[in-house]
């Protein structure tokens, strides 16, 4: 098979949301020891905004843009042990460390989050529901990472977001991570006044958020 | 005389419903059910059901789940701060209160979303006591001048002082049942009294699909001890929480609560259990949960149709819309969930005055929906024969002139048969041109405002109002928090 063919294939299998296509022809691609980066650059990545795309002029709904995102996750699974075998650097384009905090236990709006982020080539841990606040610290210090994402579906746990930058800042650490926030309670004035970098509304704007923050 | 018939809404054959029930005892049984809660799982391992303590997953029997059934009480009787007057929940009653746990309330003057402070949970309290077709209160606004902590014990502090009528509330955490049974407590004069006659009931959600997390576990354990009735609200969201058919959502829905009933009488055999719900229709482009949605309404009515054929009180959270301003979509949604909800029996309807999914009330919304409530409630009062014979007798002696208006028979019963609001638009196009061209939100705050000053606060007696400041300050004072804002 061609590259370029290849490419469009794989581009077509985002899209359409075929997982097990997706991975084989991952798999495919280390198999006949193509630039891995390029793969993914032009395969991979314009399939993921395609389907961007689709959802922003409507064609799409959450089922195919999850769908999509969960077959770039499991190509991703597949190509990313190679690079690492290779010592190739991708060009991350930020990682993110994610949770709902403690005491809250709503996860799906942070999963939906979580998964966009993903699929959109961000590196993202995923620490879960009810998650303490020094957990987020550590886990970013530890992974080395460029934001930290809080999720709050109630009005007592939101207090935690502010917590978690008041700790930040006790421990010097503040201009080190940006700190986003959401969740149904939270909105930009809540954001503003306990100083966080940024705030969305839902995952696609959430997306939009991050690339501009990274500068991409 | 002919009896009047009560106009019903099933949406669910028989066979269907038998096969949901099946279907919901084949997953507790072979998939199971998470319970994270170490008293309940100890209470299935004592009832002899399989329970793995590391995961938290149990497998419950259905013969387990029957004999459980069989001991929850088919009508529950709720009493109004005063222990004097009852509501029945059971049977085909219907009794309305508003949404409860609004993030924000609508500023009628600004038109904008914003936190509610002590202030509005005051209006929110009287306003409720005075709208006659909300017959339970429910502890509806989050004050944000409060220290979070005490969040959810405040709101019912306030209800408990400005209304007399049963409440609808829920814990946020667990350390909160108890200082809010004792707030109840204080009301009736002791536990036993309350035990007797419950004045308020706990909302427990389990977390879809098939949990039931710590927190609301053990609020359905600390409630049935107390006697207090509690509401199971399983709410599935379609397609992301749930199976995405609503037969499919049902079915889970069931073992949820199948569950939660489990739970409640081995905690306390007989205890009362309102087999309830808040799910909804997820809308697959925006991520929201859509609570004025058919579909929506639909699952409502189907579980409480189940909740009905299991013989227990049911609830749902209906009558509450998703827009974010009173209008034309507040009204419809509200209306259909208000009419839907009372032709499907359900016997605790909870949504009126909410906007925004859940997140929002308004004073002016709650003063509307009173009045679809009252509409939604003749309705369901059918059409009665009402004299007999009906009509012959006062046609005797008819004539082209013939006064209907003058009529004895008019005078008697225009009252019963026809209902006059007070804020939906009646008026001819000139006298409403006359009026200022008012749209509705604007004569519902009129209408706040006028219920607002003209009827003094009722008030509970100052001793028990001594009692319930004492419990709330200790319990603020343990968590750290010294002072209170002063009630008006
Ligand atoms: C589903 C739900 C639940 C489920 C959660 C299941 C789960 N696995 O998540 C269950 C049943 C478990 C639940 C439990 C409770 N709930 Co609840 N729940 C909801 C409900 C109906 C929907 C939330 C939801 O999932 N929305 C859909 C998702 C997709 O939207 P989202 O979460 O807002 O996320 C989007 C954005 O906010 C944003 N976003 C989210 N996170 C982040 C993070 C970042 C960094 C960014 C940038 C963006 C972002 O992007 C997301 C995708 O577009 C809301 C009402 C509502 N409409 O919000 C109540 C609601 C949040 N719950 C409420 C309550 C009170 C509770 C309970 C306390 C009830 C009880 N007594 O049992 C418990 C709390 C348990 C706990 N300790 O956490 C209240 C909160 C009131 C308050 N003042 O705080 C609400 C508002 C309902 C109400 N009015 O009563 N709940």
């Amino acid at each position: 098979m061609k590259k370029e063919e290849l490419f469009a294939r794989i581009e077509k299998a985002i899209i359409e949301g075929r997982k097990s296509e997706a991975e084989d022809l991952a798999r495919e691609a280390v198999k006949a020891k193509l630039d891995l980066t390029e793969v993914i650059e032009k395969g991979y990545v314009p399939g993921i905004q395609k389907v961007g795309d689709l959802w922003e002029k409507g064609d799409y709904f959450l089922p195919e843009l999850i769908t999509s995102a969960e077959c770039m996750k499991a190509a991703m699974a597949v190509l990313q042990p190679e690079l690492d075998k290779a010592k190739i650097q991708t060009r991350s384009r930020g990682k993110l460390v994610i949770g709902t905090v403690e005491g809250d236990i709503h996860d799906i709006g942070k999963n939906l989050v979580a998964s966009m982020l993903s699929a959109n080539g961000f590196d993202v841990v995923d620490l879960g529901a009810d998650v303490k606040l020094e957990k987020f610290i550590e886990k970013a210090e530890e992974t080395k990472a460029d934001f930290i994402c809080l999720s709050a579906l109630l009005t007592t746990t939101m207090l935690g977001q502010k917590k978690a930058i008041e700790l930040l800042k006790q421990k010097n650490l503040c201009g080190k991570f940006k700190v986003l926030v959401g969740g149904a309670p939270a909105n930009q004035k809540w954001a503003d006044e306990i100083g966080a970098d940024g705030y969305a509304e839902n995952a696609m704007l959430a997306v939009k958020m991050v690339k501009r923050l990274m500068g991409a | 005389m002919i009896k009047t018939i009560r106009p019903k809404l099933e949406l669910l054959s028989r066979r269907l419903i038998e096969k949901i029930i099946d279907e919901a005892y084949e997953i507790l049984d072979k998939q199971g059910i998470f319970v994270e809660n170490k008293e309940a799982l100890k209470l299935f391992s004592q009832a002899g059901m399989k329970v793995d303590k590391k995961t938290h997953r149990v497998h419950l029997k259905r013969r387990l789940v029957e004999k459980c059934l069989a001991t929850a009480p088919a009508v529950i009787k709720l009493y109004d701060r005063t222990g004097e007057r009852d509501y029945t929940v059971g049977g085909d009653e219907v009794h309305f209160d508003p949404g409860s746990a609004a993030v924000t309330i609508l500023d009628h003057k600004t038109g904008e979303e914003r936190k509610p402070e002590t202030k509005d949970l005051v209006d929110f309290s009287r306003l409720t006591e005075c709208l006659d077709n909300i017959h339970f209160q429910s502890t509806g606004l989050i004050s944000s001048d409060v220290p979070h902590p005490i969040a959810d014990i405040y709101r019912l502090y306030i209800g408990l002082i400005y209304s007399r009528k049963p409440v609808v509330t829920g814990t946020f955490r667990v350390e909160s049942f108890r200082p809010m049974k004792d707030l109840l407590a204080a009301v009736r004069g002791g536990n036993k009294e309350l035990a007797a006659k419950p004045l308020a009931i706990f909302d427990a959600c389990p977390s879809p699909p098939l949990k039931w997390s710590n927190l609301t576990t053990q609020s359905l354990i600390d409630a049935a001890r107390a006697g207090l009735p509690s509401e199971l609200i399983s709410m599935g969201m379609t397609g992301a929480t749930s199976l995405v058919t609503i037969s499919g959502t049902l079915v889970q829905h069931v073992a949820e609560n199948l569950c939660g009933v489990a739970i409640v009488q081995l905690a306390k055999k007989g205890a009362p259990v309102i087999f309830g719900g808040s799910p909804s229709s997820f809308d697959m482009r925006r991520g929201t949960t859509p609570m004025g949605a058919i579909e929506t309404m639909m699952i409502d009515a189907g579980y409480a149709q189940i909740g009905k054929y299991l013989n227990l009180p049911t609830h749902a959270y209906m009558g509450l819309s998703d827009a974010k301003t009173n209008d034309a979509q507040a009204g419809l949604e509200t209306g259909l969930g208000a009419v839907l909800g009372a032709l499907a029996g359900v016997n605790v309807i909870s949504g009126p005055g909410m906007l925004d999914f859940e997140s929002c009330q308004s004073l002016e919304k709650l003063v509307i929906d009173d009045e679809i409530c009252g509409m939604a409630y003749r309705l369901i009062a059918g059409i009665a024969q009402r004299e007999d014979p009906i009509a012959t007798d006062k046609f005797e002696g008819f004539t082209p002139e013939t006064q209907f208006l003058s009529m004895p028979h008019t005078k008697k019963w225009y009252r019963m048969e026809h209902s006059y609001p007070l804020i939906a638009d009646r008026d001819t196009y000139d006298a409403w041109v006359a009026l200022g061209r008012k749209p509705i939100a604007e004569r519902a705050s009129e209408h706040v405002e006028k219920i607002l000053r003209s009827n003094p606060p009722a008030l509970v007696e100052k001793d028990v109002r001594n009692e319930l400041t004492r419990i709330l300050t200790a319990y603020a004072k343990d968590n750290g928090i010294a002072s209170l804002p002063a009630l008006p």
